[in-house]
C-alpha cells in the first residue's frame, strides 16, 4: 500500500486538494459576506443583486460554471492571473479556485443570512436606540453574533467544498480524484484498495471538520 | 421574523433619500462589473453565435437528448437512492447494535467521499470487474455513484425525521403492544417520510447538478452534448449560457415545487396535531425559505451524535 501510495504520488495529490479547499474557503467566504450583506442592506436594488447571485448560482451545476471559467475566459478569452507563459496546470489551478469560490459564495451567503436570522429583534434596536448607524450595528453587533450562529451550516458549506474540489479534475489539475483515475488505469489490478486509500483519504480530511465544526457551533453559540 | 426587519427600522423620508442615492451608485457600480465581463465578451454572444440555437435541429440532435440523458440518470438515481436510503436509515434505527454500527459506518463513510471519486470508481469496477460492454460503463459510473451517495443523505433525512418526531408516538406504539419493529414501520415512518417529501424534492436538485459530473466518465449529459454542439459551431460561450439557463430553470422550479409541498404538509399538520420537525434542512422558517440544498446543509451534529 505503500509502495501505491509513493508510486502514485498520491500525497502530493492531497496536497493540492487540501490547497484548493483551503484558497477556495478564503474566496467563498469574501465574496459570501459580500452577497449576504448586499442581501440584508436596506437598499431595493442591492438586497435583488444578493438574491440574483445566490439564486442563479445555486441552481447551476459546480462543474458548468468552472468549464465556463477555464474554457471560455481562460482557454478561449486568454484572460489570465499568472503571466501566459506560466504552466497550464497553473492557469488550471487558478480558475478552478474562482470557478469553487463563485459557487460556494451562493452557499455561504445563505448560511450568514440564516445566521443573521438567529440574532433576537432586540439587538439591533439596543444598537439603533443607543445610536449607531446601519453599517455600526451590522458590523459590530449583527455580523459578529450571525457568524457564531452561522458556523454550523458554513461547516457543512466547507466540508461540500472540501469533496467538491474534485471537480477541477475535470480542468485538468493534479488533485485527489485525479491521481486516482491515473492510479486506477495504470494498476486496475488494485482498483478496490486504490479507491479504499483515496476514499479513507477524504474520510480523513472532512469526518475531522465535522466533528470540530459541531465541537464549536456548540461552543460559540451566543447564550440567549 | 425576515432578516430585513431585524437589522433596520421602516426607512423615513432622509433615510430613503439617501438609499435612493446609495442603490443608484451602488447598482451602477454592480452593473459596471457586470458590463466589464459582457463586454470581454462582446465576440462571443454576437447574434451569429446564437443563431445555431434558432434552427430545429440543435435542439432534435443535441439539447433534447442531451436533456433527456441528464434527467434520465437524475430519475433513476433518485428512485434507487431512496428504496437504498430506506434500507440504510431503517438499519441505522434497527435496536440489533452489530446491524446500527455496520450502516452508520457505511453512511457516514461514502457520504465523506465526493460523488466524483464513486462515479471513477463504478465505472471502472463495471469495467475491469463486471467487464460490462463500453456503452454501458457511462451509465453505470453515474447511476452507481449518485446512487451510492444520496442513499447516504436519504438514511440520514430518515433518521432525523423519526428522531424529530415526539416521544409520545413511539412509546404510545410501545404501549398498545407494538414490538420495536411494528412500530418503526407502521407508526414513526409513515410520519417521518411525509414530512421528508419536501427535502427529497430538495434531493433532486442536488442530483440533476451532480449528473453534469458525469463527463468524467463520457456520459452524454446536457453539458457534454452541448459542449458538441460548440465543437461543431464555434459558440461555447452561449452553448454553457443556454446550459445553464436550462438548469436553473429546472431547478428552480423544482424548489418552489419542495416549497409548495412543505407549506401543503404545515397546514395539514397544523389542522391536527402538532408534530415537530425540525432537523429538516428544507426551510426551517416557512415564510424564509433558504435551505433548499440538503447537500451543503445535512444536519452538522449528526457527525457526532
Amino acid at each position: 500500500m505503500l509502495e501505491l501510495i509513493r508510486q502514485y504520488d498520491i500525497l502530493s495529490a492531497f496536497l493540492a486538494t487540501i490547497q484548493l479547499a483551503l484558497v477556495s474557503s478564503l474566496g467563498a467566504l469574501v465574496i459570501g459576506t459580500f452577497v449576504a450583506v448586499l442581501r440584508v442592506s436596506p437598499v431595493r436594488i442591492f438586497q435583488f443583486a444578493g438574491a440574483a447571485y445566490v439564486n442563479l448560482v445555486r441552481n447551476t451545476p459546480l462543474t458548468l460554471i468552472v468549464f465556463f471559467m477555464f474554457f471560455c475566459l481562460y482557454t478561449l478569452l486568454q484572460w489570465h492571473i499568472s503571466p501566459m507563459s506560466a504552466r497550464s496546470a497553473t492557469h488550471a489551478f487558478q480558475w478552478g479556485v474562482i470557478g469553487l469560490s463563485i459557487y460556494h459564495a451562493a452557499f455561504v451567503a445563505e448560511a450568514l443570512r440564516s445566521g443573521v436570522n438567529t440574532v433576537p429583534v432586540g439587538q439591533a434596536e439596543a444598537a439603533r436606540a443607543i445610536g449607531l448607524t446601519f453599517s455600526q450595528t451590522l458590523t459590530e453587533i449583527v455580523l459578529p453574533q450571525a457568524f457564531r450562529g452561522a458556523i454550523a451550516p458554513l461547516g457543512n458549506t466547507m466540508i461540500a467544498l472540501t469533496k467538491n474540489t474534485t471537480v477541477v479534475s475535470t480542468i485538468g489539475v493534479a488533485e485527489a480524484s485525479y491521481a486516482m483515475k491515473n492510479a486506477i488505469e495504470f494498476s486496475p489490478d488494485v482498483l478496490y484498495l486504490i479507491f479504499f486509500v483515496m476514499a479513507t483519504g477524504f474520510v480523513v480530511l472532512t469526518l475531522p471538520m465535522g466533528i470540530a465544526f459541531t465541537h464549536f457551533s456548540r461552543k460559540l453559540a451566543v447564550q440567549r | 421574523m425576515t432578516a430585513q426587519a431585524v437589522l433596520f427600522d421602516v426607512p423615513g423620508p432622509r433615510a430613503q433619500r439617501i438609499n435612493t442615492i446609495v442603490g443608484a451608485v451602488g447598482g451602477a457600480l454592480l452593473l459596471g462589473g457586470v458590463g466589464v465581463v459582457v463586454w470581454g465578451l462582446r465576440g462571443e454572444l454576437a447574434p451569429e453565435k446564437w443563431a445555431p440555437f434558432l434552427d430545429l435541429d440543435s435542439w432534435v440532435y443535441y439539447v433534447y437528448p442531451g436533456l433527456w440523458m441528464t434527467l434520465q440518470a437524475a430519475l433513476v438515481s433518485v428512485v434507487l437512492a431512496t428504496l437504498l436510503g430506506f434500507l440504510l436509515g431503517m438499519g441505522r434505527l434497527s435496536h440489533n447494535r452489530a446491524v446500527s454500527w455496520i450502516t452508520a459506518a457505511f453512511v457516514e463513510f461514502f457520504r465523506s467521499v465526493p460523488v466524483l471519486m464513486m462515479m471513477l470508481f463504478a465505472y471502472y469496477v463495471s469495467l475491469f470487474a463486471f467487464k460490462l460492454p463500453g456503452e454501458l460503463l457511462p451509465i453505470a459510473g453515474v447511476i452507481v455513484g449518485l446512487t451510492l451517495y444520496n442513499s447516504c443523505v436519504m438514511a440520514e433525512l430518515i433518521r432525523a425525521g423519526v428522531h424529530g418526531l415526539p416521544k409520545g408516538q413511539r412509546e404510545a406504539g410501545l404501549a398498545i403492544g407494538l414490538t420495536q419493529g411494528q412500530t418503526l414501520r407502521s407508526i414513526l415512518l409513515p410520519q417521518a417520510i411525509t414530512a421528508m417529501l419536501p427535502s427529497l424534492v430538495s434531493q433532486l436538485v442536488v442530483i440533476l447538478k451532480d449528473t453534469a459530473l458525469g463527463y468524467m466518465v463520457t456520459y452524454p449529459d446536457l453539458v457534454r452534448s452541448l459542449q458538441n454542439l460548440a465543437v461543431v459551431k464555434g459558440n461555447l460561450v452561449v452553448s454553457f449560457l443556454v446550459a445553464a439557463v436550462i438548469f436553473i430553470v429546472i431547478n428552480w422550479n423544482l424548489t418552489a415545487f419542495a416549497h409548495w409541498l412543505e407549506r401543503k404538509l404545515a397546514r395539514r399538520r397544523a389542522g391536527g396535531r402538532a408534530v415537530a420537525m425540525p432537523n429538516l434542512p428544507v426551510a426551517p422558517n416557512p415564510d424564509e425559505p433558504m435551505y433548499t440544498d440538503t447537500e451543503q446543509f445535512e444536519d452538522p451534529a449528526s457527525y457526532t451524535r
